[in-house]
C-alpha cells in the first residue's frame, strides 16, 4: 500500500507499464555457463545437451537468471552515460533526492522457461511508494517495482518484483 | 555425471518437515565479483571496496541480489535433480554476505501438495547464514514429478500455475 503524502507525479505512475524494452541480445550460452560456474551448479539442464533434450525439450537458461538478459551493457556506441537497470527505481531515487537504495525483498514468479536465443522484452511496473522510513541505513523510502518478461512470441516467461529501499544516510547533504 | 545429473526426487520422497541436505560454501571477493559480474551486474559496491565502504556505508563488497538466486536455485536443484521446476521465489535479504564469510544454506520442507492440474508442488523454507546470523531467508516453490513418467517442464499454460 503506498503513503498517502505521495506528490501527483508518483501517483499517476502507479500501475503504469513503464520502459517497454528489448534486450540487448539473445539468450546466449556464455552468460549461462558463466553464472553456473559463479555458483558452481552442476545441473545437467544446463551442461548436457542430451539431458536437456530430453527434460526440457532444449537447452534452457537458468530460471533465475531472467534479469540478466535485460541488464544493459556498461557502455555501448552512443550512450554518453552508464545505462541503469531498473530505472523506475533510479528516477525514484532522483524524485526523491535518495542518494543510497539497496534491494531488500525480491519475488519471481516462472512461467514458460527461457531457451538459448530467446529475444525477451520487459516492462517495469511501479506498485507502491511508502511513506518516508528510518533504518540503520538511513532515512528514505520504500517502493515495489514489477518487472514483467515476456519472449519474441509474446509468451509470459516470468515477472520479478523487487523491494527497494531508497535512502540518505544519517548527516549527510 | 555429476550427482545432479542421476538425482530424480518424486514427489512421493518429500514430506513437510524433511530437511533439504545443507551446503556450506566460503566466499571469497572473487565469489562476489564473479556473481554480479555473470549477472551483468556492473554497480560498484558488487566490485569495488572503496565504493562499497564509503558510499555504502557496508564492511566490504557484498553478493548481488540476482547472484544469491541462482545460489538459491542450485541448492534447491542439488536436492531435485533436473526434473525439479522452479516456480517462484521469494527472498528477503536482512544482511549482506562478504568476503571471509562462510555461508550456510539449510532448507525444510514446509508443504507437499498436488493442484488441480495434477502437478506435484512442494513449498521449501531456505535459511542463508553465516555464523549462524540469518543474512536471507527465502521461500521456494518447485514442482516435482508424481513418477518416473511425470515431467514437471511439460507443462504449458494453464497446466503451469506457479
Amino acid at each position: 500500500m503506498s503513503a498517502t503524502d505521495l506528490p501527483e507525479a508518483i501517483v499517476k505512475l502507479i500501475g503504469e507499464v513503464q520502459y517497454e524494452e528489448a534486450g540487448e541480445f539473445p539468450v546466449e550460452r556464455g552468460y549461462i555457463y558463466t553464472t553456473c560456474s559463479s555458483v558452481e551448479n552442476g545441473n545437467p539442464l544446463f551442461w548436457d545437451d542430451d539431458v536437456a533434450s530430453d527434460v526440457t525439450g532444449g537447452p534452457i537458461a537458468p530460471p533465475t537468471m531472467i534479469s540478466v538478459w535485460f541488464r544493459p551493457h556498461n557502455w555501448s556506441p552512443g550512450r554518453t552515460e552508464p545505462a541503469v537497470p531498473l530505472q523506475v527505481h533510479f528516477d525514484l531515487k532522483a524524485f526523491f533526492d535518495l542518494p543510497e537504495a539497496v534491494m531488500t525483498d525480491n519475488t519471481i514468479v516462472f512461467h514458460e522457461p527461457v531457451r538459448v536465443g530467446d529475444r525477451l522484452r520487459t516492462r517495469q511496473i511501479l506498485r507502491s511508494v511508502s511513506e518516508p522510513k528510518t533504518t540503520k541505513l538511513g532515512t528514505g523510502r520504500f517502493w515495489v517495482i514489477d518487472v514483467e518478461y515476456l519472449n519474441q512470441n509474446d509468451e509470459l516467461v516470468g515477472v520479478e518484483s523487487y523491494t527497494g529501499f531508497g535512502y540518505r544516510r544519517e548527516g549527510s547533504q | 555425471m555429476s550427482a545432479t545429473a542421476t538425482r530424480k526426487l518424486l514427489l512421493g520422497d518429500v514430506h513437510a518437515g524433511d530437511e533439504v541436505p545443507a551446503l556450506s560454501y566460503p566466499v571469497t571477493a572473487t565469489t562476489i565479483v564473479l556473481g554480479a559480474l555473470a549477472a551483468r551486474d556492473w554497480r560498484p559496491m558488487h566490485h569495488d571496496y572503496d565504493f562499497a565502504v564509503n558510499r555504502n556505508g557496508t564492511k566490504d563488497i557484498f553478493m548481488n541480489t540476482p547472484n544469491q538466486a541462482a545460489w538459491f536455485e542450485r541448492f534447491l536443484t542439488d536436492w531435485t535433480g533436473p526434473t525439479g521446476r522452479l516456480g517462484r521465489m521469494k527472498f528477503r535479504m536482512k544482511g549482506s554476505v562478504f568476503p571471509g564469510d562462510t555461508m550456510v544454506l539449510a532448507g525444510t520442507v514446509e508443504s507437499v501438495e498436488t493442484d488441480d492440474t495434477g502437478c506435484g508442488w512442494v513449498t521449501v523454507l531456505v535459511r542463508l547464514t553465516v555464523d549462524g546470523d540469518l543474512k536471507t531467508d527465502c521461500t521456494a516453490r518447485l514442482a516435482l514429478p508424481l513418477n518416473d513418467d511425470d515431467n514437471p517442464w511439460s507443462r504449458r499454460g494453464d497446466r503451469w500455475r506457479p
